[in-house]
C-alpha cells in the first residue's frame, strides 16, 4: 500500500467546502502548488463524469491533473481516479491513483479528511494503518534528506 | 521530477506494513550490519519466520543480504526507502499547499453566504 492522509479543519459548513471542491469555479482557486495558477478546470460531476485540471510551473512545465469521478454522496464524500501527467508524460509509470475526500460537519465547520492512494489493490489499502510514517521517517533520516519531486 | 515506479513502491509500503519487519529495519539502522541469527535473537519468533521476513525486505529492496562462508550478513539499503519518502513528500506537499488554499476559498465563500445572511 502507498497512501497518505491528510485531516483538515476548515471554518465552512460542508456544503460550501463540498462546493469548493468540486466545481470548476472552485477548484481553479485552490488546485496544485502554491503560486502557480491553474489555467483550466473541467469537471464534470456525476459518476463517471471526469474532470481535468492544468497548471503550469515556473519551470515552465505543463502539469494535468484528470480522472474520473468515482462516487459521489452530496456533501459527504467524493472519490476520484487520478493521474498526473507532465508535458504530456505519465507522472507515475502505469499508475493511476485514487484520491478520497471526506467532509464531517463540526461545530466550527468541516472536518476535511483527504485519502490519496497511489495503487490498485484498495482492499489492502483499507486494511493497513498509517502507522509507520514516524518509522519510515525516522530511518529515512539518517540517510540525509529523501530525493525531492 | 522523478519517476515512481508504483508496483515497486507498493512493494516497498506493504513491506513497512508489518511491525516485526520494521524492528528489524530500525534495528539494521542502529547497527549497520548483523548476521541473520544475531538479527532473529531479540525476537520471540523462530528463525524460519525471520528469514520470511527478510525475504519481504530484501524483494522490496529495504535490505541487502551476503554470504561469507556459513554466515549470511544483512545491511540496510537507503535507496528505496528515500524513494518512498519522495513519494510521501511530493503529496504530501501538493495536498498540504492546495488544502490550504481550499481553506482559505471555502472560508471566504463562508463569509459571503453569512452576510448574504444564507
Amino acid at each position: 500500500m502507498t497512501s497518505m492522509t491528510i485531516v483538515r479543519r476548515i471554518a465552512a459548513r460542508p456544503a460550501i467546502v463540498f462546493e469548493a471542491l468540486s466545481t470548476e469555479e472552485g477548484m481553479t482557486s485552490w488546485w496544485g502548488p502554491a503560486d502557480v495558477p491553474v489555467l483550466v478546470a473541467k469537471a464534470d460531476l456525476h459518476v463517471g463524469g471526469r474532470f481535468q485540471v492544468r497548471f503550469r510551473t515556473a519551470d515552465g512545465l505543463e502539469h494535468v491533473c484528470a480522472g474520473e469521478f468515482l462516487e459521489i454522496v452530496r456533501p459527504e464524500r467524493i472519490v476520484m481516479s487520478w493521474q498526473w501527467t507532465v508535458n504530456g508524460a505519465p507522472e507515475e509509470q502505469e499508475s493511476i491513483s485514487r484520491v478520497e475526500l471526506h467532509l464531517r460537519a463540526i461545530d466550527t465547520g468541516t472536518e476535511l479528511t483527504l485519502v490519496h492512494a497511489a495503487l490498485r489493490d484498495d482492499a489492502s489499502a483499507r486494511s493497513h494503518e498509517w502507522g509507520w510514517s514516524g518509522a519510515l521517517d525516522k530511518l529515512t533520516r539518517k540517510f540525509g534528506e529523501a530525493r525531492t519531486a | 521530477m522523478v519517476n515512481y515506479r508504483t508496483p515497486h513502491l507498493d512493494r516497498i509500503f506493504s513491506a513497512l506494513g508489518d511491525p516485526t519487519r520494521r524492528a528489524i529495519l530500525a534495528r539494521l539502522e542502529r547497527e549497520d550490519s548483523l548476521s541473520v541469527s544475531a538479527l532473529a535473537e531479540p525476537f520471540a519468533i523462530k528463525l524460519p519466520a525471520v528469514m520470511k521476513h527478510l525475504d519481504v525486505l530484501s524483494e522490496a529492496g529495504l535490505i541487502h543480504r551476503s554470504k561469507n562462508g556459513r554466515t549470511v550478513t544483512v545491511e540496510i539499503s537507503p535507496d528505496p526507502l528515500k524513494e518512498a519518502m519522495g513519494w510521501l513528500r511530493r503529496y504530501d506537499r501538493f495536498w498540504s499547499s492546495s488544502l490550504d488554499r481550499l481553506a482559505k476559498y471555502a472560508e471566504s465563500k463562508e463569509a459571503e453566504a453569512r452576510r448574504k445572511g444564507r
